[in-house]
């Protein structure tokens, strides 16, 4: 049998059989699948704390009941109360703040709160009143009928998007769910590349503080036990990935049925659907919608759905397998000279921060991209191999240009394989050094050693 | 005929030479031993024959062929800088050990089972190595080596670690092994289990062949100079242009000391001198040990 296959062997089997891993592969799903589920519930459930707002308005009661609470916070309407005694009582009388309208100042209205308060409060306030001001200009024109013009007149504006490939056909597609997906690639792309290059380092250190590894470099060559070692745990990862995918799947279907049930699920369906629509709507437009009836918001969940289909899915999945194994190759083998460079875990620290400052830098950015996936920043981000992975993913599912993904994938089948070359060289002297304080200049110098 | 042989070999790391020119030649079936102290170039030397690392320049010859790579499934190496995987089975580990070098998984197993049975081991086989002692684990390594049944074997210091009587039996399997036609290639710093077990022997220092040649030929070309003197009765021996006294002790009623000749004396005006001093017992020209001819090397250099 080929021996870096016996390898490979070694290292998928000692860490598949762990009852860490074992725990983990199993536990996780679960973990997730009741936090895909338990997330609706808890918002569904609600804020149990419910705020409770004083409103004084100054000598006037125009603005008497204006303001519709909502599930979380109740609007008390007071008369006869003045402002300044208010002002140092609401808190000791129950109140979360007070809202002081003043016809003098009816642009300005003032809240008076011992906390800053959210901006969902402001905008339900500024909105609620907004109409009700504008309702009240009309009305002095005396047009007739203006309620049921109001009503008829009143619209819901939802911006569909479309993409137009080279054919000149359209895709309706979602910003939400392109959102979604980047922020899914990108950081799972920086965990998996993460997490198992860790695993590898971990992997030769123990090797070279066990002292093994001198025994297995005079059976094979050092560059074989390191990709051995680095294909092997790479198995590993998709083996736990693949388990993941099946298993979360499976939970969540169970849970749904079991659990969910018993719930109101059109109330939950709603939530979600509320939730997804608020991140590209104006607040105008998601109150709106929270009025809408259950129906129509049936079907734009549905809608959202046939959106994600139509996701270029070939492209993101083929995109993710790519970059994983390029960019894992890459990370890894840096890990793997890393580990051999050291005489123990304690001493990584000093080599850590130059490894994940462009990981997190690449995971940065890649949150940035979704608000402009065309920035110049992004577009650098996305070809520089250090951070393509990871950004390249959170720009795929806004659609990039053919050339763009080619030109970055070329540049990262280029660095990975220089970085490997580089790795083993620095590896393969590294593993039989001890006691050596190890730092970048002895690694460059081990770079240039004859084999 | 040399079953290995290195030719002028020269390895340097940066600025530090490690090896200088080093030429070794390891008749078949003897075994070799490798000497020097801390840091003079052994293990590089160990490392380049078992092509870990390559020389900057020299030949080697494994055979009178040139080394190649998959020369390393012909040679056995137990390390001085040794392990195993804490978390494996033994049984395992040995499997996967004599997988690397090549041998199927079945023929392993037998060779195993043999070799388990004959150091009386078959009881640790599923156990974790971290279970195992350390004479233990170096047992395990000591089959591992030697499982593939190498043509050259390679041991840096075998006997650490084990207990008197397991060095025993470890000491008599390796001259069982040259006895079936493996050379051996033997480094130590324990000059005791040299004289003992070494045909040849090479005293490298600071990257640097210093003494090389048959051990007993070592040995009687450094008697040359010093005695060994018993006397009956507490003596007084006088010191003269012809000798040195060494040491003298007195035991037994017999006096025993040792002398230094200087040059150009010959053994017969030595024992002219002494005679008059009392009644000899025994005459010998003393053979240095290892141990001395070592330490004087060495520190003659230095």
């Amino acid at each position: 049998m080929n021996k870096v296959s016996v390898i490979i062997r070694r290292e998928y089997l000692t860490r598949v059989r762990k009852k860490s891993f074992i725990i983990m592969t199993l536990l996780a799903p679960l973990l997730m699948a009741s936090l895909v589920v338990i997330m609706p519930l808890m918002m569904l459930s609600g804020d149990k704390d419910l705020k409770k707002i004083a409103v004084i308005q100054d000598n006037t009661t125009e603005f008497q009941n204006v303001i519709p609470d909502t599930r979380n916070e109740d609007f008390v309407y007071l008369s006869g109360t003045d402002i300044n005694d208010m002002i140092k009582t609401f808190d000791t009388a129950g109140y979360y703040g007070v809202l002081y309208i003043s016809p003098r100042a009816l642009n300005n209205p003032i809240i008076y709160s011992k906390k800053q308060p959210d901006i969902a409060l402001l905008d339900h306030i500024s909105s609620s009143l907004e109409k009700d001001i504008e309702k009240k200009k009309l009305q002095e024109y005396n047009i007739q009928n203006l309620d049921s013009i109001l009503k008829q007149i009143r619209t819901n504006v939802n911006p569909v998007t479309k993409l137009v490939d080279e054919a000149g056909g359209t895709t309706e597609t979602s910003t939400g769910i392109a959102m979604a997906l980047a922020y899914i690639g990108g950081f799972l792309m920086y965990m998996l590349v993460f997490m198992f290059g860790a695993q590898v380092m971990r992997g030769v250190i123990e090797e070279k503080v066990s002292r093994v590894v001198e025994v297995i470099v005079s059976s094979v060559k050092p560059v074989q036990l390191m990709m051995g070692k680095i294909i092997g745990v790479a198995l590993v990862g998709l083996t736990q990935f693949m388990i993941w995918v099946i298993l979360t799947m499976g939970a969540v279907a169970v849970l749904k049925t079991t659990i969910l049930r018993k719930t109101n699920m059109t109330e939950i369906t709603q939530n979600i659907t509320q939730n997804v629509m608020a991140e590209n709507q104006t607040p105008a437009q998601a109150t709106a919608s929270q009025t809408a009836q259950i129906s129509p918001e049936m079907a734009e969940f549905s809608k959202l759905f046939d959106n994600a289909m139509n996701q270029n899915w070939t492209l993101i999945i083929l995109s993710f397998i790519f970059y994983f194994i390029t960019g894992y190759l890459l990370y890894a083998s840096v890990f793997a000279a890393i580990g051999s460079a050291v005489d123990n875990e304690t001493e990584t620290q000093q080599f850590m921060l130059p490894v994940t400052i462009p990981i997190i830098l690449g995971l940065i950015v890649a949150m940035g991209t979704m608000q402009n996936p065309d920035s110049p920043i992004a577009f650098w981000f996305s070809l520089i191999p250090l951070t393509s992975p990871i950004v390249m993913m959170a720009r795929i599912p806004f659609g990039v240009p053919a050339w763009q993904i080619i030109l970055s994938m070329g540049l990262m089948i280029v660095t990975f394989l220089a970085f490997v070359w580089m790795a083993a060289k620095i590896y393969r002297t590294g593993i039989l050094m001890y006691g050596k304080k190890a730092s970048w200049k002895e690694m460059w110098k081990w770079l240039r050693y004859s084999g | 005929m040399s079953l290995f042989e290195a030719k002028n070999v020269t390895k340097q790391f940066g600025d530090f030479k490690a090896l200088d020119d080093v030429s070794i030649s390891v008749p078949e079936k003897c075994i070799y031993g490798l000497l020097g102290p801390n840091g003079a170039g052994k293990t590089t030397l160990i490392r380049i024959i078992n092509q870990i690392t390559g020389p900057d320049s020299g030949t080697l010859f494994l055979n009178g062929k040139k080394l190649m790579p998959e020369d390393v499934l012909t040679i056995g190496y137990l390390p001085e800088e040794r392990g195993l995987y804490r978390k494996m089975k033994v049984g395992e580990e040995a499997l996967y050990f004599a997988q690397l070098k090549g041998l199927s998984k079945a023929e392993a197993m037998k060779r195993l089972r043999y070799w388990f049975k004959k150091l009386e081991m078959v009881d640790w086989w599923n156990k974790k190595v971290e279970e195992l002692s350390k004479g233990m684990q170096q047992k395990v390594q000591f089959i591992t080596t030697i499982l593939h049944e190498p043509k050259l074997i390679i041991f840096d210091e075998p006997f650490t670690g084990f207990d008197p009587v397991n060095a025993n039996t470890i000491k008599n399997e390796i001259l069982f092994l040259r006895e079936r036609g493996a050379t051996i290639i033997f480094s130590t710093h324990n000059m005791a289990s040299v004289e003992e077990l070494c045909d040849n022997i090479t005293l490298i220092n600071k990257g640097k062949t210093i003494l090389e040649g048959r051990v007993d030929e070592i040995r009687n070309k450094w008697a040359g100079s010093e005695y060994e003197l018993v006397f009956q009765g507490d003596i007084k021996l006088q010191e003269n242009g012809h000798f040195k006294i060494l040491s003298q002790t007195v035991e037994n009623g017999k006096s025993a000391i040792r002398l230094s000749a200087a040059t150009d004396v010959s053994t017969n005006e030595i024992l002219n001198d002494v005679m008059k001093s009392g009644k000899v017992i025994s005459f010998n020209p003393a053979l240095p040990s290892m141990n001395e001819i070592f330490i004087r090397v060495v520190e003659s250099r230095n």
